[in-house]
């Protein structure tokens, strides 16, 4: 037996598996895929790539794009969650170069210990860096650091028609804009660096205010954002008087601890039926945590775990919703929109369908290189809706009217549904990013948004 | 820590990554082992760098189409030479070794398909089967030597070997068989690990069917 007659026979021919499921994280809607390739090496994606037909692929990371923006619905996906592998972590400058499948997580357990964090994090850790950049996140230090776009140094972009570019702002400037923000459809990233932030502990002083009304929010936000580098506020969708909430705000503090075994939480095990979230339980939740803070909110200090990723304690913990699914709406308008802000509001707690989390945000004005980028000047709400077909379905349309008119947008990685012309009226300018959309990608989002505008296929 | 494989580039990769993650010192050996002719240069370069080898890990293996297989005697040959020819030939040299050094713990991962043969994989089973029965005896030799011998059988799994199957809700995490596998590693626990922990249980009811009723059903 010759070696070579062995080293041919081992020879790994990337396969395609016909779908499992693969989902979003609203499990809405519910697509089936033509072929999910799954990718253990960077150099298997290119020949994927080639051999796709026009507009055939999307890459996919962990899922935790809320809508179809990570959906490819017919069409093939390409699996880079086990990308995994981190290449090189400079712990005197903080820069970070890793495969794009690395979760913020794995990141996180690596860094923290040797002082160091994500310098923007979305609200869950178990997003990959690939999704992270794709849909430019955003987190609690918006007004400080703007979007995570903001501090990518470079990375390697995999195209079917240029093959593997190196993008960063000196080299392929263009290309390094389209793809922060450009939602997986300017080809497969492959590696990213990052530049991390310093911090001087494990923990956060934190401390939480009470608001009762748009005004008071506004003057609270302004005294916070400039001495907290963190802040967000919980809001009540249900209160039909005036906008009601908890405003959160922290810094990080000295000293880190013996590290803490990574406990897993509670699991949700299964879809839950529908019933238990119903307008009056929801309602109910909203009242007694609004009552609960206020009495004893105050100060006090949380685990890095705990203040950024409350939710991802409760691992799928969107299986609350049931098998319908749910739907995530992220607006933002601008702050001389007040009064249409508050219009959302009421509109919002008189349907009753209700949002199991609200949570409101001033973005700050730093600009990321994105071309899709949704952050920008502005209030920012961020609701849940149970799935309850039409009547959710109508809900989203008005608000849509309403946040058009104040002239502000949508964010596409919690979108599902909004329309062509809510997407035009959200990104005046993606005509721009369409010319740097590679031959082979596309999705389920972007085919949704785009239709009615006849487009020419290059 | 020690990794052969067969490409370098992917080697460079894994190892930088170990380097990030807290490993002290990560050497890496380019090397085909389903290849009998390339193990004297292995044996040796482990030897000379790793005198106080503590633990060696098997963890190769490759599963061609098993239907294929059915009817062709080369790629039937070719399985079992990788899947357990050259794996007991590394196996009777690292034997040797640790028995001369009277501590260490030697681990491969054989699969639950070798506790059975099913006629849906019995090319591929017959390999890591006998590899089971291998380690097994090899168990027996060394314990004497104080020399800990650990079997590792798992169920399907995902990973690159399998691919190009249907893979279903019973294939388990890679990440989660791995965690398992160190942990057998570091405690003494076992001697033959199934993992995820459930296929003991069901490889011990699937061996207790009668084989006439087994060979009816085409599992």
């Amino acid at each position: 037996m010759s070696a070579s007659t062995i080293a041919h026979s081992h020879t790994r021919i990337p396969s395609v598996i016909s779908s499992e499921e693969y989902l979003s994280w609203g499990r809405y809607p519910r697509v089936v895929h033509n072929a999910v390739h799954q990718v253990y090496w960077p150099e298997e994606i290119q020949p994927i790539l080639m051999k796709s037909d026009h507009a055939e692929c999307l890459p996919y990371g962990l899922g935790r794009s809320y809508g179809d923006s990570c959906l490819n619905e017919g069409r093939s996906l390409i699996d880079c969650s086990r990308l995994t592998r981190i290449l090189s972590f400079d712990r005197v400058t903080g820069r970070i170069w890793c495969e794009a499948g690395v979760s913020l997580a794995d990141i996180l357990r690596i860094v923290v210990p040797a002082g160091w964090f994500l310098p923007v994090t979305p609200g869950t850790k178990f997003a990959t860096v690939g999704g992270a950049i794709a849909n430019d996140v955003h987190g609690k230090n918006h007004h400080r650091a703007g979007s995570f776009g903001l501090h990518v140094v470079r990375f390697l972009l995999c195209r079917s028609d240029r093959g593997v570019l190196e993008c960063c702002p000196d080299q392929n400037p263009e290309l390094f804009g389209a793809t922060i923000g450009g939602l997986g459809l300017t080809g497969v990233l492959l590696s990213a660096e990052i530049q991390l932030k310093q911090i001087i502990g494990d923990r956060i002083n934190c401390e939480s205010i009470p608001f009762d009304s748009i005004a008071d929010f506004q003057a609270i936000s302004t005294e916070s954002d400039c001495k907290f580098e963190y802040t967000v506020a919980w809001v009540d969708s249900f209160s039909r008087k005036r906008l009601r909430g908890i405003l959160f705000r922290g810094n990080h503090r000295k000293d880190f601890h013996v590290a803490q075994k990574d406990k897993s939480g509670p699991k949700i095990p299964f879809s839950f039926p529908q019933f238990l979230l119903n307008r009056r339980s929801l309602a109910l939740f909203n009242f007694a945590y609004y009552q609960w803070k206020s009495l004893y909110g105050s100060r006090t200090s949380a685990p890095l775990d705990a203040f950024f990723y409350p939710l991802d304690s409760i691992r799928q913990w969107n299986l609350v919703y049931g098998k319908s699914g749910f739907l995530q709406y992220q607006l933002v308008i601008p702050e001389s929109e007040c009064d249409s802000f508050e219009e959302v509001l009421k509109v919002i707690a008189k349907d009753g369908l209700g949002s199991f989390l609200a949570v409101l945000k001033r973005f700050g004005s730093l600009r990321s290189p994105g071309m899709l980028s949704f952050p920008r000047p502005g209030l920012t709400l961020a609701l849940d809706f149970p799935m309850r077909g039409e009547r959710t379905l109508r809900l989203l349309a008005t608000l849509d009217e309403i946040v058009n008119q104040a002239g502000g947008a949508l964010y596409p990685a919690k979108d599902a549904r909004m329309s062509p012309q809510m997407f035009e009226a959200s990104f005046p300018k993606w005509r721009d990013f369409r010319s740097f959309i590679d031959p082979a990608m596309s999705s389920s989002f972007w085919r949704r948004v785009t239709e009615s505008f006849p487009w020419k296929k290059s | 820590m020690l990794l052969v494989g067969r490409s370098a580039q992917h080697l460079e990769i894994v190892a930088a990554d170990l380097r990030v993650r807290g490993a002290k010192e990560v050497i890496t050996f380019k090397a085909d082992l389903a290849d009998v002719s390339q193990h004297p240069q292995v044996i040796a370069f482990v030897q000379e760098q790793f005198p106080d080898l503590e633990c060696v890990l098997l963890a190769y293996g490759t599963m061609q189409d098993q239907e294929a297989c059915r009817h062709s005697v080369e790629m039937s040959l070719r399985e079992w030479e990788s899947n357990f020819i050259s794996a007991a030939a590394l196996l009777t040299a690292f034997a040797d070794i640790f028995e001369r050094r009277k501590c260490g713990c030697i681990a491969a991962i054989t699969s639950v398909a070798g506790d059975r043969g099913r006629s849906s994989n019995y090319v591929y089973g017959a390999a890591k089967g006998a590899l089971s029965l291998f380690l097994q005896g090899l168990r027996g030799r060394l314990h004497n030597s104080n020399v800990r011998v650990l079997t590792i059988k798992p169920g399907p799994v995902k990973t690159p070997m399998t691919t190009g199957l249907r893979q279903s809700r019973a294939f388990a995490n890679s990440v989660s068989v791995a965690s398992d596998i160190c942990r057998a590693l570091e405690n003494d626990s076992h001697d033959i690990l199934y993992t995820p922990w459930y296929w003991r249980y069901v490889m011990a009811a699937v061996k207790l069917i009668p084989e006439g009723v087994f060979k009816r059903v085409s599992i």
